[in-house]
């Protein structure tokens, strides 16, 4: 995987899906975001942006999770793909 | 309902603690947010726990009985949580109960349909206990969606039996309480999955280890404790040091030399 690509989730758009690389944060809140599914290796759909563009909802393992630019701009990841039209699940 | 894996039922090693044929069992029931531990619990013990589609509902524990072959069993509804890294007070909760308490079966309630994720509560609660039942529930969702799981190979895999319900339905319930029964009374013998660390890291936790056990002895997880003292986990330490405080006094107060332990708040 080379580095260049790598970018932040906030910088992700609806419907874009990010493979996670690395995480920035640490201490509890890494904890925390690792236990959501935030794992090096997962990906991670955007889904919306609130109105005031804070939070964004992400979709991860099967589960939809807002996150707040703090936390989101702290995880980084590659961008494999952009889905047109999301499956529910 | 198939028997469980001949590897982890050995009817002649009655270990430890010999129970009497009417003991009273407590049951814990863990699990992700929305996986069905309420509705489970409301179906063993017949009373009626707040259950919904939004996750979240249980947040404080709630308790209940129900027979079974002579026995009671007091059931634990915990609340749902992601993880027992004491991220919350819900997480404190589920944790405090499940190493101090210690019940004699923790049950970890599974959603068929969403394995991967469970698996990282699943995994949690497996290197903090040694009695844990998997209950992988909502099968008929699963079935629906065409998820086929194999139980067996799971139970091999994970060291602990496995069983599958569909709660909502009352399936596999008086199968649950069996293998419940078998594991209250040592009858199945588990060799839970425990994640092996680099050399450098096991060292480490060895050496707390040892502190640990000299502390506390066998009455908490002390592999468990010394992972989480080496992840500065405050909201244990705050818990232990609690414990140990409550216990110093009991032990001023009755003049016993008996080594401090961790009580219950
Ligand atoms: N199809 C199906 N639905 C189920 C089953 N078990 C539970 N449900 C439904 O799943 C939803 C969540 O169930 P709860 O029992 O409230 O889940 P919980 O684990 O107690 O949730 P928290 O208290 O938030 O952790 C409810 O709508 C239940 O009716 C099942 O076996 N099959
Ligand atoms: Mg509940």
């Amino acid at each position: 995987m080379s580095q260049s690509h790598i970018i932040p989730l906030t910088e992700g758009l609806p419907g874009q899906t990010i493979r996670i690389h690395h995480l920035t944060l640490e201490g509890t809140m890494r904890r925390r975001l690792l236990d959501l599914g935030f794992v090096p290796g997962s990906d991670v759909t955007v889904l919306q942006r609130s109105p005031l563009g804070d939070p964004v909802a992400f979709r991860v393992i099967h589960t939809t999770i807002a996150l707040r630019k703090e936390e989101s701009s702290q995880i980084y990841g590659e961008l494999i793909g952009s889905e047109k039209n999301e499956t529910t699940t | 309902m198939k028997p469980l894996p001949s590897t982890h039922t050995h009817p002649r090693s009655l270990k430890q603690h010999k129970k009497s044929d009417d003991a009273t069992f407590r049951i814990a029931l863990a699990g992700n947010p929305n996986t069905g531990k309420s509705t489970l619990f409301n179906a063993l013990t017949g009373l009626r726990q707040h259950t919904g589609n939004w996750p979240g509902k249980t947040v404080i524990h709630a308790e209940g009985t129900y027979s079974y072959n002579g026995n009671s069993y007091t059931v634990i509804d915990l609340p749902g949580t992601y993880s027992l890294f004491s991220n919350s007070a819900d997480e404190e909760v589920a944790r405090d109960c499940i190493i101090y308490e210690k019940p004699d079966v923790t049950v970890v309630v599974l959603d068929a349909t969403a394995m991967e994720r469970n698996m990282n509560l699943a995994l949690q609660v497996l290197e903090m206990a040694d009695r844990v039942v998997l209950c992988i529930n909502l099968i008929d969702e699963a079935k629906k969606k065409g998820i086929h799981i194999n139980e067996k190979r799971l139970s091999k895999q994970l060291g602990v039996p496995v069983v599958k319900t569909s709660a909502r339905n009352r399936e596999g319930l008086s199968h649950l309480q069996k293998v419940i029964k078998e594991m209250a009374y040592g009858k199945i013998n588990t060799n839970p999955y425990r994640i092996r660390y680099s050399d450098e890291l096991e060292e480490k936790i060895s050496a707390i280890e040892e502190t640990v056990l000299s502390t506390f002895g066998d009455r908490l997880p002390s592999r468990w404790v010394a992972l989480r003292l080496l992840d500065g986990d405050q909201s244990l330490i705050d818990s232990l040091q609690h414990r140990i405080e409550l216990r110093r006094k009991e032990v001023g107060a009755h003049g016993t030399d008996e080594p401090l332990y961790p009580v219950e708040a």
